[in-house]
């Protein structure tokens, strides 16, 4: 129903994202009103997206229309509608939040660099071609090292660095994989790849399992798995605070690859890789959580405070993706999106509050920050959705995972359960240094003034709501996430969208 | 010629990687260089490797050559070339903020305030 709309998430960022370095370079008010006049249009299609895929099966978009598996296609499913929508939310409190700092005067093309990384996430998410996977890739990547280090200065610069070096190794590693995958089976459409590598001969088994192995080492270095999540706690915490809550969404991308192909192309069931995948993953994503957790309590700045939370719930998803069943992939869809804008308000609060007080580090104790109050108590929000603690979302999402892994709950709800006590001692050591020492350490000492930047508090305000309402109508989502989890399992509902020719 | 190119493809790479884990900007990003051009390699490999054959299918050719990877590599080229740039402008761009060159972020000359914003 929605055939030509399917590429419009791609395509609006892309037209809006040149138009503004290429016409409006000087002008700043006009950047500002068409980046957001485009982030609100890309709202709107992916909702309209999301509520058209939630009645229809699977839709593929052919580019060129040319046939699936010689052409490139995208693929609309619930799934990726999903993530798009998701995108979209993220992408208008950031930007909101941009312009109420001013964020965006403090270096150049900001907002064509934003459409840019934008058309990259939504692009990754919608395309049915793992080679046009690993094209989305290099363009939300592009983009983001413009981001990183947006407004400049050393350390940023150098943590820079250190972030395109390792995501160019991961490039190389992803085309290692595809080149590997492309001369046993003859075919980059992902639907192509799941009945091809279904029934490949024995002789290609060696080689198979080698380039799963590497294609599920790109996804891991995107979602920041141990022992690859080293490139995060730098590049997050030196990225300014706005583009790490976008990059918020960026870590999912990794999980959302493992899913897909995870329950496609290498699902537990497959006789090659069989369950490979997913005991290398089921440790790694414990791994992962423990050192999030430890991150969080040994943080020496609020930004790695706040990077190490990514990294941490990163490590929660991926327990509950590592499973591969309906139920935890339900639960871990549910954490994503949860985690994503706790994830996003915990670092536009964190440079709410490192805008305020000179340095963001935890040891040295300042005078009270201006608007102390409502930023602490944002803080305080953020930090129990983060952690995991009831009423908020985050308590949920991680009941789901502790009940979609009763299996092996010796292992896994300890792990989950003792991470989840380190954390709220990291976020309460951390939220009492910064908002109540402060007044044990400069009692009579004013606050420095602060513009109110109404409409950062917005931002963040919109942010915390989006985890209220997940909370609040937490069961109407679970039950139409475990409809999407049902049909991801349900292989050929996907596979058909993509019409491929009968084998002769 | 499997050979000749599965080595060179194999030295490559172990060059890159030595050079990769270097402790300066420069020989890691003439390691990545060297390891994009592995993989390109790789790429077209994965095509099969066949001489003398046609790129499209003929009726009269004794087979054809995979024209598929050929796009891939392009793809691959343009893109590992567009990277590297942009590494080089952002390693000199360090390089000129820090005045030295090395990757490792925890090194002496981290002021003590951790870091001002």
């Amino acid at each position: 129903m929605m055939y030509h709309w399917i590429a419009a998430p791609v395509l609006l960022p892309a037209i809006i994202g040149a138009l503004i370095v290429l016409l409006m370079r000087n002008d700043l008010l006009l950047q500002r009103v068409f980046s957001l006049l485009a982030s609100f249009g890309l709202l709107a299609v992916s909702i309209a997206l999301l509520i058209a895929t939630s009645s229809d099966a699977p839709e593929v978009y052919r580019l060129g229309d040319w046939p699936a598996p010689f052409g490139i296609v995208l693929v609309l499913d619930r799934l990726s509608a999903m993530m798009v929508t998701l995108t979209a939310v993220l992408a208008v409190c950031v930007q909101l939040y941009v312009i109420g700092t001013n964020w965006d005067t403090r270096g150049r093309h900001f907002h064509a660099l934003f459409q840019f990384q934008l058309m990259g996430i939504c692009g990754a998410f919608l395309t049915g071609d793992a080679f046009n996977l690993f094209v989305f890739f290099e363009v939300l990547l592009i983009a983001s090292y413009g981001l990183m280090i947006h407004s400049g200065g050393r350390d940023r610069l150098r943590a820079g660095v250190q972030y395109v070096a390792f995501n160019l190794v991961g490039s190389s590693l992803f085309l290692f994989a595809l080149a590997a995958i492309y001369s046993i089976t003859g075919t980059l459409n992902i639907a192509d790849l799941a009945v091809k590598a279904a029934a490949l001969p024995e002789g290609d088994a060696a080689l198979f399992r080698v380039a799963a192995v590497m294609l599920m080492m790109v996804f891991a270095i995107k979602g920041a798995l141990v022992p690859l999540q080293f490139w995060l706690p730098g590049t997050y915490s030196n990225a300014p605070g706005p583009v790490a809550a976008l990059f918020a969404v960026m870590t999912k991308i990794g999980a959302y690859s493992v899913i897909r192909f995870g329950v496609l192309v290498l699902p537990p069931g497959h006789p090659i890789t069989g369950t490979l995948i997913a005991d290398l993953m089921l440790p790694a994503a414990l791994l992962t959580l423990v050192i999030g957790a430890l991150g969080i309590l040994g943080a020496t700045t609020l930004s790695r405070l706040a990077a190490f939370a990514a990294v941490a719930s990163m490590g929660t998803a991926f327990i509950a993706i590592s499973a591969f069943t309906p139920a935890s992939t339900a639960a871990a869809l549910y954490y994503m999106v949860h985690s994503t804008l706790a994830g996003a308000a915990l670092f536009l609060i964190v440079d709410l509050v490192v805008d305020r007080r000179a340095h963001d580090s935890l040891h040295i104790p300042l005078p009270p920050i201006a608007q102390a109050g409502l930023i602490s108590a944002l803080f305080m929000v953020s930090a129990i959705a983060t952690a995991g603690m009831p009423p908020l979302s985050g308590f949920i999402g991680k009941l789901l995972v502790l009940d979609a892994l009763r299996d092996s709950a010796a292992l896994v709800w300890s792990v989950i359960l003792v991470t989840s006590l380190i954390m709220i001692m990291g976020f309460a050591r951390a939220g009492s240094t910064l908002f109540w020492k402060a007044h044990a350490s400069a009692p009579d000492g004013d606050a420095p003034s602060h513009p109110a930047q109404a409409l950062s508090f917005v931002a963040v305000g919109g942010l915390l709501a989006g985890l209220v309402g997940l909370t609040i109508f937490a069961g109407p989502v679970i039950a139409w996430l475990e409809v999407t989890s049902a049909g991801l399992f349900d292989t050929s509902a996907y596979i058909n969208a993509n019409q491929l020719p009968e084998v002769k | 010629m499997e050979a000749l190119v599965a080595s060179a493809i194999g030295m490559m790479t172990a060059a890159g990687v030595y050079l990769m884990l270097r402790q300066r900007t420069f020989p890691v990003i003439v390691g990545l260089t060297l390891l994009t051009y592995a993989v390109n390699v790789f790429l077209f490999t994965s095509g099969r490797l066949a001489t003398n054959v046609p790129a499209i299918y003929g009726t009269g050719a004794p087979g054809y050559a995979d024209p598929l990877p050929q796009a891939l590599v392009l793809t691959a080229i343009v893109i590992s070339f567009g990277m590297t740039a942009v590494i080089v402008m952002m390693a000199l761009g360090a390089f000129l903020e820090a005045g030295h060159d090395k990757v490792d972020m925890n090194d002496d000359d981290t002021p003590a305030d951790g870091g001002q914003k």
